[in-house]
């Protein structure tokens, strides 16, 4: 059972042609990793699969169902979905607990009691329990993260969607969310990630994606797609990641 | 130096370590030049602010400005009147500043709603806002306070009080709307991002995301808003309203002395100037809280 099926979709902004004929698939329980020069269309890709953009063609299904139907309750369908950004984008004007349990209580329903309950497992799982009462800025940028992951994923979605999730932070806070991107990856949440960090990408992706120019240039293992890439544009992106130390 | 007792800093505190010599020295010359700069601010204060006494008081018109602007027994005599006139002003303001932010809400919502369903409500609310912010309060407060009488519809009010409440409450609402919906505006597009990504409503953003931060940031403005309220509650007073300016105006019309005004505008700065100081020290603490969230 395919979570996520992208049918040739297309995006621009103006003039820019940012997604051409883009298509994609993730299996429940999988990772797919997108990978791609800064501006090749992994965040727009990603957003346009939340129905934070509107796309220009082509079709997204979710569970063999159209969201990219306009007549879809898009509310509906990011109960399905969770998402963390690149910035956090965590409530400064609530507390951590509160950050989490926004979205169980309002839009899932839960009970007050409920929520809070379950939120703290997640946060004691990832060594947070002691933050749930401190507000965002108090957080270094690793916890600000993780909590923006845990609130992602307080809502039990069927498909995880993380925009480079560690590219604010400095190493050291990398591989705190890195671990908790594995954890999940362990516990069977099928996710599509777009990020830098290839020895990541190497652990978690059962698929890895390279974007260019709009369309995906090669995919396969991650043993495939970066330790042996077959195209010229992939080794050509991967010599300068290399370069840049982050192999 | 030896001495035995622990070094303390400048609020007392026992410090661990003993300053050196040299931030004794550095300590010491702080202090100096300190307390010379408070020496030249007092001396220049003494100066210019002395000589504009002196230029005021030696000036050939001075007596007769003194016995009609401030003949202090006068003032003592008409105080309980004025005072008794700006309970009104004070009345009315608070009454009117919780009208104001009721309908300036509603209109801000509604100016920055995107839904279809409410665009009529929505073009009505901007004609409004550009409407009202356009025309002088006076002039509103002259329209409705000597114009809806004048339709003699029945069962409406003639009170004076309640059509200049009116007034005041129709012009501010304009202005506060926009002070609300520039706070709405200035918060990051990232937020709304965020909370709709993870299934909120876009009303249920607004309310539990966009609003409380939105808010927070607009409060020093509106206490500005509510200084300035309480002043120009003092224009109803031409419709009649016995407030502060009138109770004013009514004793120095009698007597042709003018130091009921001095009295009631005395009165009036006893409540804005600490209110100001306060808008000052909200305003400080809310740049204080943003730069510190810039940085995070
Ligand atoms: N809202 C927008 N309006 C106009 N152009 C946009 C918008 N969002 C993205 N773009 C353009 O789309 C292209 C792809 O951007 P995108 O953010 O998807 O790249 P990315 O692969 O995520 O890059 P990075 O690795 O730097 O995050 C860029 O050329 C960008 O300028
Ligand atoms: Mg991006």
């Amino acid at each position: 059972m395919n979570v996520l099926e992208v049918k040739n979709l297309r995006k621009s902004f103006e003039d820019n042609i940012v997604l051409n004929d883009l298509s994609l698939t993730v299996p429940d329980h999988t990772a797919t990793v997108l990978i791609g020069a800064s501006g090749s269309g992994k965040s727009t890709l990603l957003r346009c699969i939340n129905l934070l953009d509107t796309i220009d063609d082509g079709s997204i299904y979710l569970d063999g169902k159209e969201i990219s139907d306009p007549e879809i309750n898009v509310d509906e369908v990011r109960k399905g979905l969770g998402m963390v950004f690149q910035s956090f984008n965590l409530f400064p004007h609530m507390s951590v607990l509160d950050n989490i349990t926004l979205s169980p209580i309002r839009v899932h329903k839960v009970s007050k009691a409920q929520a809070r309950d379950e939120a703290m497992t997640l946060l004691r799982r990832f060594d947070l329990a002691d933050k749930a009462d401190q507000y965002p800025d108090r957080l270094s940028g690793g916890q600000q993260q993780r909590v923006a992951i845990i609130r992602s994923i307080a809502v039990k979605p069927r498909l995880l969607l993380l925009d480079e999730v560690t590219s604010a932070l400095d190493p050291v806070l990398v591989n705190e969310v890195l671990s908790i991107v594995r954890d999940l990856k362990a516990d069977g949440m099928a996710m599509v990630l777009a990020t830098h960090e290839m020895g990541f990408a190497t652990q978690v992706a059962d698929e890895v994606c390279f974007l260019k120019d709009g369309n995906i240039i090669e995919r396969g293992p991650a043993s495939q797609v970066i330790s042996a890439p077959q195209e010229a544009e992939t080794k050509d992106f991967l010599r300068r990641v290399h370069e840049a130390g982050r192999l | 130096m030896n001495n035995d007792s622990p070094a303390r800093d400048d609020s007392g505190r026992a410090l661990s370590w003993t300053p050196s010599q040299r931030e004794l020295e550095r300590q010491a010359s702080r202090k100096a030049i300190g307390r010379k700069k408070a020496l030249i601010a007092t001396l220049s204060s003494v100066i210019v602010i002395g000589s504009l006494i002196r230029l005021i008081i030696t000036s050939p018109g001075w007596q007769s400005v003194k016995d009609t602007f401030f003949d202090w027994s006068y003032g003592g005599e008409v105080l309980g009147a004025v005072a008794k006139g700006l309970v009104v002003n004070i009345r009315l303001t608070i009454i009117a500043a919780i009208l104001i932010g009721i309908f300036a809400m509603i209109l801000a919502l509604l100016r920055t709603s995107r839904s279809a369903a409410l665009t009529p409500f929505r073009l009505m609310a901007t004609a409004y806002v550009d409407i009202f912010r356009g025309v002088p309060l006076l002039l509103v407060i002259l329209l409705i306070g000597f114009g809806v009488p004048a339709l003699r519809i029945e069962g409406l009010t003639n009170s004076v009080l309640i059509l200049g409440t009116t007034a005041v409450v129709l012009t501010y609402s304009a202005y506060v709307a926009e002070v609300i919906r520039s706070g709405i505006l200035s918060i990051h597009p990232s937020q709304r991002a965020a909370a709709r990504s993870l299934g909120l409503s876009s009303s249920q953003t607004m309310r539990h995301v966009v609003l409380p931060q939105a808010l927070k940031r607009v409060v020093p403005p509106l206490l500005n808003d509510l200084v300035a309220l309480l002043k120009d509650t003092g224009l109803v007073s031409i419709l009649g309203v016995t407030d502060a300016v009138r109770a004013a105006q009514i004793a120095s019309s009698r007597t042709f002395n003018y130091t009921p005004y001095v009295t009631a505008a005395i009165l009036f700065l006893l409540i804005t100037i600490p209110l100001t100081r306060y808008t000052d020290r909200v305003l400080a603490k809310s740049i204080k809280r943003q730069n510190a969230q810039g940085a995070a």
